[in-house]
């Protein structure tokens, strides 16, 4: 059966993107054919992290709107067998989604796909209200930051109220799990950021991921390469172990240390700092 | 760690991001940010024209686009019916 997972968070910058294509990458990986759809209407950027930027012919938009057909607009990677890419419009505006559009869209894709993972657009207006709609499952993308936390609690709010699942008002509701990004364990430890169990404390939904803050996020959208591609960096790692836990696999969390590069005394001056 | 002179071998990732955004945004900012809005009437009159000529499908027509700094190609390919695995790949 396929699953839609809607990547939200309320607030931008926060790794909305980057964890879309690194959980779409590592269910790839896995096996699971899975496309990414990018709900950012006019501000397109999934193509550029997922690195098809030069290959968009067609978009969501173009499907939507009879354009185009589904197949002409999925993007197939280059290095993942499994993974295909929906780029959306960067000149159109988001009036052009409809939910009637993107719900054809959506069915049309669970015929063929195990996994559709929604890479929502910042704030709570329609392109973001529409990527979370049709979804089974959510992962609110949360950065150890009170902005960000407070955006996550009211994006939760609308995952049990404004959703196709929470309006059939038979107790249904969308599974949302929490992957908390850029978390600095260093800086946490010290008390200069928020640790994992506050966050969870305030927002009670449970735990997919914890994701260091790394260098190799950067050098991964640089390069326009998922993360968890990268394998031997932190993040990646950290994702694949997210993927994991999103498949219902059991695998004991651990908070990883962030860049194990870090000189001697460079890690001595984080400490102090 | 030290110095530039080393990592010059390969382009570092900034590099990397540099250029890829020269080359998008090139793109982008030449078609006043209207870039590939022309490809599904291009897709449309190809249709139109082929079916002058013989039955196709609406799904028959693939359209892809690759694009690089110094040129860009445009694949063309149109599945012709009958169950004739022939295909017809003008490139420009």
């Amino acid at each position: 059966m396929s699953k839609v997972i809607v990547v939200t968070s309320g607030k931008g910058g926060v790794g909305k993107t980057t964890s879309s294509a690194a959980i779409g990458a590592g269910l790839a990986m896995r096996g699971h054919k899975t496309a990414v759809i990018d709900f950012d209407v006019g501000l397109r950027n999934l193509d550029m992290i997922m690195g098809c930027e030069r290959r968009v012919v067609f978009d969501f938009i173009n499907v939507i709107q009879g354009d185009a057909k589904l197949k002409q607009a999925l993007i197939k990677d280059r290095r993942l067998e499994n993974l295909y890419v929906l780029p959306t419009s960067q000149t159109r505006d988001k009036d052009a989604l409809t939910k009637e559009g993107v719900k054809k869209v959506l069915d049309e894709l669970r015929e063929e796909f195990d996994y559709i993972v929604c890479d929502s657009p910042a704030g709570i207006e329609r392109g973001a209200h529409l990527a979370m709609y049709y979804a089974d499952e959510a992962v609110v993308v949360t950065n150890p930051e009170v902005s960000s936390v407070r955006d996550s609690d009211r994006v939760l709010g609308l995952l049990n109220s404004k959703t196709a699942l929470a309006e059939k008002g038979d107790g249904s509701a969308v599974k949302a799990q929490l992957l908390l990004t850029r978390f600095d364990q260093t800086r946490s430890a010290n008390g200069d950021m928020m640790s994992v169990e506050d966050v969870l404390e305030i927002l009670a939904i449970p735990l997919l991921g914890i994701i260091p803050e790394s260098t190799s996020v950067l050098k991964a959208s640089n390069e326009g390469t998922p993360v968890s591609l990268d394998e031997k960096s932190p993040a990646g790692k950290a994702y694949i172990d997210a993927v994991g836990r999103l498949v219902g696999e059991q695998i004991e969390m651990r908070v990883n240390p962030g860049d194990q590069r870090r000189g001697f005394f460079q890690r001595l001056l984080g400490r102090t700092a | 760690m030290f110095g530039f002179s080393f990592r010059q071998r390969k382009p570092s990732s900034a590099q990397t991001a540099k250029e890829r955004l020269q080359i998008l945004l090139a793109h982008e900012r030449s078609s006043g940010g209207t870039s590939p809005d022309f490809l599904p009437l291009l897709q449309r009159d190809i249709l139109e024209v082929v079916r002058r000529h013989m039955e196709i499908d609406g799904d028959a027509v693939d359209i892809k686009l690759e694009r690089s700094d110094d040129l860009s190609s445009l694949e063309i390919n149109i599945e012709l019916p009958n169950a004739s695995p022939v295909k017809a790949r003008p490139a420009s």
